[in-house]
C-alpha cells in the first residue's frame, strides 16, 4: 500500500498546465504557479478555485501526518466487458498511472484541528471524479465506519462523471447503496458536511454529495444534475449566466454555506463543534 | 378490416404473415383448403412472434419498452386494480403529472402506487414532458410514500421514465437534491416497498422511485444508467451508435437478473406487452399479490435490514487480501 501523501507530489495536476506560470480561467490573468499554489491553489487575482487532487486536498484539510487510509486494497473491475473505442481495463489502468490512484475515491480517518474525522474525497481527475462500484463501495464502507465509531463524517466530492457509465447500472446502484448508509449514520446522530468543489454533477449530486446535514460548496463551483450541454441540447436556448454555480445554488436555498478553501479547514472544524456530542 | 403495419423493422416477416392470413380470411368460398391455409398460417405468425421475440438485441428490446401501446402506468391502474384515487401535488411547488400517486385496491390489498406517466395523446406527453419528472414531481411521490408509510400501506412503484427532465426549472428547484433524498428515505421507510419497471428505467429518474424490497422487471423492459443515444454520443459523438451502446451497456432484464440488481423478472405476453396489455396486466397483478402476501408475513425490522443488505451486496470490485497474496 502507497502512502497517499506521498504519491501527491509525484503526480501531475490536471487543469493547471505545467511550468512556472499558469492562466487562470476564471479571470485570463497569468499568474506565478508558486503564489498559487502558497494559496491553497487559488488565484490570486480572482480567488478562482483551481483544481485539487485528492492526495493534495488530505495535505490541505487534514492535521499534518494524522491521515490513516481506509480500504486502499479494493480495485475496479470490469463486470460488463465493456469496451468502446478502448477496453474499460485499459483505461483504468492508464487513468491508474496517471493519477497514482486506484479509483476515483480515497477514503480514511485522520484529525482536523484535533477533532477526529471520517474522511472521504473524490478525484475529478480519475475518470472524471465518476462512481462505479469501487467508489460506491468505499464511501459506504467509510459511512459504515463513521457509524460504528461515531466519528462526524465529512466528505468533499469533485465528479463531472455522476454514476461511472463503464460500470452500466451497477454505478448506478451506488447511489442507492451509500444513500441507504448515509441515512443509518444520521438515524445514530453522526454528523455529516458535505463539501462540493467544482464539478459536482449527475449521480454524485444526486446521492451522498446533496444528503448533508450541512453542505459547503467553493465559490463558482459546477454544482447539478443533468450537464449544461445535455439542457441545451434538450432547450435549444442559451442558458442564463451563473446557472448551475455554488451561488447558482445557494440563492435556490440548496447550500448551506460558500467556503473558500482558506476558510474550509477552519469551518468544517467550527461545524463540528457545534453538531459533534 | 386493415392489417395494422409493423411496429419495427424486425416485425416485417410478422407483417407479411399477418397479410396473407388476412387474404385468406377474406376469400369468400372457405373451401378446405383456404381452411388449412388459414390455421398454418396462425401457427407460423406464433411460431416466428416467438422467435423474433425470445431473441431480440438489446437495441431492439428498447424499442419494444418504448413501443406507443407499451401498457403505461394509467392503464395497469385501471386493468390491474379494482381502484385508484389519485392524490395530486406536492404541496409545495406544483402537480407534476410526470408522476402519478394515489391509493388503489388490489383486491384484499390496500395500496400506495406511485408511478411514472408518459402520457398517450400528444398532448399527454407534452403536459408530461413524456414521462421525465420535474422536483415536484419526486416530492409528491415522496410525500405521498410517507403517507403510505404512515398507515401502513404497502407501497407500488411503477418506473417508466427516459430519464429526470434535464431544464433550467428542474435544477433551480433542486433535482439532484430530490433524487437523493429520494433514496435516502425509501432506504427506511417503514412499509413494505415493490418496484416494477414496466418499460424504461432511466437512469436516476428512475430510481428515484426505485429503491424497494423487491425490484422487479418487465421481460422486455430495461433498466440503465444512462440511455443508449446518451452513452452513443459521448463515446462516438452520434446516437446512431445506440444501438451498439445498447450491446455494451447489459441492461436488459436477463442481464440485471445476472448482475443481481433485479430480483425477479415478469414474463410478457407473445410479442410482447403492447399485444395484450390485459393478459400483462393480469401478469402485473398476479406478481403483486404474491409478493405483498410474502413481505407483509415479515416484521419491518427483518424487511428494512434485508432492503438494506440488498442494495448493499451491489457492485463488483477486485479486494486484495492478505490470504490472496499468499495464495498468489
Amino acid at each position: 500500500m502507497s502512502d497517499p501523501v506521498q504519491t501527491a507530489t509525484k503526480r501531475q495536476k490536471r487543469g493547471v498546465p505545467e511550468g512556472l506560470w499558469l492562466k487562470c480561467p476564471g479571470c485570463q490573468a497569468t499568474v506565478f504557479r508558486k503564489t498559487a499554489e502558497e494559496r491553497l491553489n487559488v488565484c490570486p487575482e480572482c480567488d478562482h478555485h483551481f483544481y485539487v487532487s485528492a492526495k493534495e486536498r488530505i495535505l490541505q484539510v487534514l492535521d499534518e501526518g494524522t491521515f490513516e487510509e481506509w480500504d486502499a486494497n479494493l480495485r475496479p473491475a470490469d463486470p460488463l466487458e465493456f469496451s468502446d473505442k478502448r477496453p474499460y481495463v485499459e483505461k483504468l489502468k492508464s487513468e491508474q498511472k496517471r493519477t497514482g490512484l486506484n479509483d476515483a475515491a480515497v477514503t480514511g480517518t485522520g484529525m482536523i484541528r484535533a477533532r477526529r474525522v471520517a474522511f472521504g474525497v473524490t478525484d475529478s481527475a480519475f475518470f472524471m471524479g465518476s462512481m462505479g462500484s469501487v467508489v460506491g463501495e468505499r464511501l459506504t464502507r467509510l459511512v459504515e465506519q463513521a457509524t460504528a465509531r461515531q466519528l462526524p463524517l465529512i466528505i468533499i466530492s469533485g465528479s463531472g462523471g455522476g454514476a461511472r457509465m463503464h460500470e452500466g447500472i451497477l454505478s448506478l446502484m451506488q447511489m442507492a447503496k451509500v444513500s441507504a448508509a448515509l441515512a443509518r449514520f444520521s438515524e445514530t446522530g453522526g454528523l455529516y458536511i458535505s463539501v462540493l468543489t467544482n464539478p459536482t454533477m449527475g449521480g454524485v449530486a444526486a446521492s451522498f454529495a446533496s444528503l448533508g446535514d450541512v453542505v459547503f460548496a467553493e465559490p463558482r463551483a459546477l454544482v447539478g444534475f443533468a450537464g449544461p450541454r445535455t439542457i441545451k441540447a434538450t432547450l435549444k436556448i442559451e442558458l442564463p449566466k451563473g446557472f448551475q454555480t455554488s451561488e447558482f445554488l445557494l440563492e435556490h436555498g440548496f447550500i448551506d454555506r460558500i467556503v473558500t478553501r482558506e476558510k474550509l479547514k477552519s469551518e468544517i472544524a467550527r461545524t463540528i463543534d457545534y453538531c459533534g456530542k | 378490416m386493415e392489417v395494422p403495419g409493423p411496429g419495427f423493422e424486425f416485425e416485417e416477416p410478422i407483417y407479411e404473415l399477418q397479410c396473407k392470413l388476412h387474404e385468406y380470411e377474406e376469400q369468400p368460398e372457405k373451401t378446405p383448403e383456404v381452411e388449412d391455409a388459414i390455421r398454418r398460417t396462425r401457427r407460423e405468425i406464433a411460431d416466428l412472434t416467438e422467435q423474433i421475440y425470445a431473441n431480440l438485441s438489446p437495441w431492439q428490446t428498447v424499442q419494444v419498452a418504448r413501443h406507443k401501446n407499451r401498457p403505461h402506468t394509467v392503464d395497469y391502474v385501471s386493468l390491474a386494480f379494482d381502484e385508484f384515487v389519485e392524490l395530486h401535488g406536492d404541496k409545495h411547488f406544483g402537480d407534476d403529472s410526470a408522476i402519478r400517486t394515489g391509493f388503489a385496491k388490489l383486491d384484499q390489498h390496500k395500496v400506495m402506487v406511485v408511478g411514472h406517466e408518459k402520457g398517450r395523446t400528444y398532448k399527454e406527453k407534452s403536459a408530461c414532458f413524456f414521462g421525465c419528472a420535474h422536483p415536484e414531481g419526486y416530492r409528491k411521490a415522496m410525500g405521498k410514500m410517507r403517507m403510505a408509510a404512515k398507515f401502513g400501506l404497502p407501497i407500488v412503484c411503477l418506473i417508466d421514465t427516459p430519464g429526470a427532465y434535464p431544464g433550467i426549472g428542474a435544477e433551480e428547484r433542486g433535482q439532484a437534491q430530490v433524487i437523493a433524498e429520494n433514496m435516502y428515505e425509501m432506504s427506511r421507510l417503514g412499509t413494505p416497498i415493490i418496484c416494477i419497471v414496466i418499460g424504461e428505467g432511466g437512469s436516476g429518474g428512475a430510481l428515484g422511485i426505485g429503491v424497494g424490497d423487491r425490484v422487479a422487471i418487465l421481460q422486455n423492459s430495461y433498466y440503465s444508467v444512462i440511455s443508449p443515444e446518451g452513452c452513443a454520443g459521448i463515446i462516438w459523438k452520434s446516437h446512431e451508435f445506440a444501438s451498439k451502446a445498447a450491446d455494451a451497456l447489459r441492461f436488459t432484464s436477463s442481464h440485471l437478473k445476472e448482475l443481481g440488481i433485479v430480483d425477479d423478472v415478469i414474463s410478457e405476453p407473445l410479442g410482447g406487452a403492447h399485444r395484450d396489455p390485459h393478459r400483462m396486466a393480469s401478469s402485473v397483478k398476479m406478481y403483486l399479490m404474491k409478493t405483498l402476501n410474502e413481505l407483509r408475513s415479515s416484521p419491518i425490522d427483518d424487511l428494512l435490514q434485508q432492503r438494506y443488505d440488498k442494495f448493499r451486496r451491489m457492485g463488483v470490485f477486485l479486494e486484495d487480501t492478505a490470504e490472496l497474496d499468499v495464495a498468489e
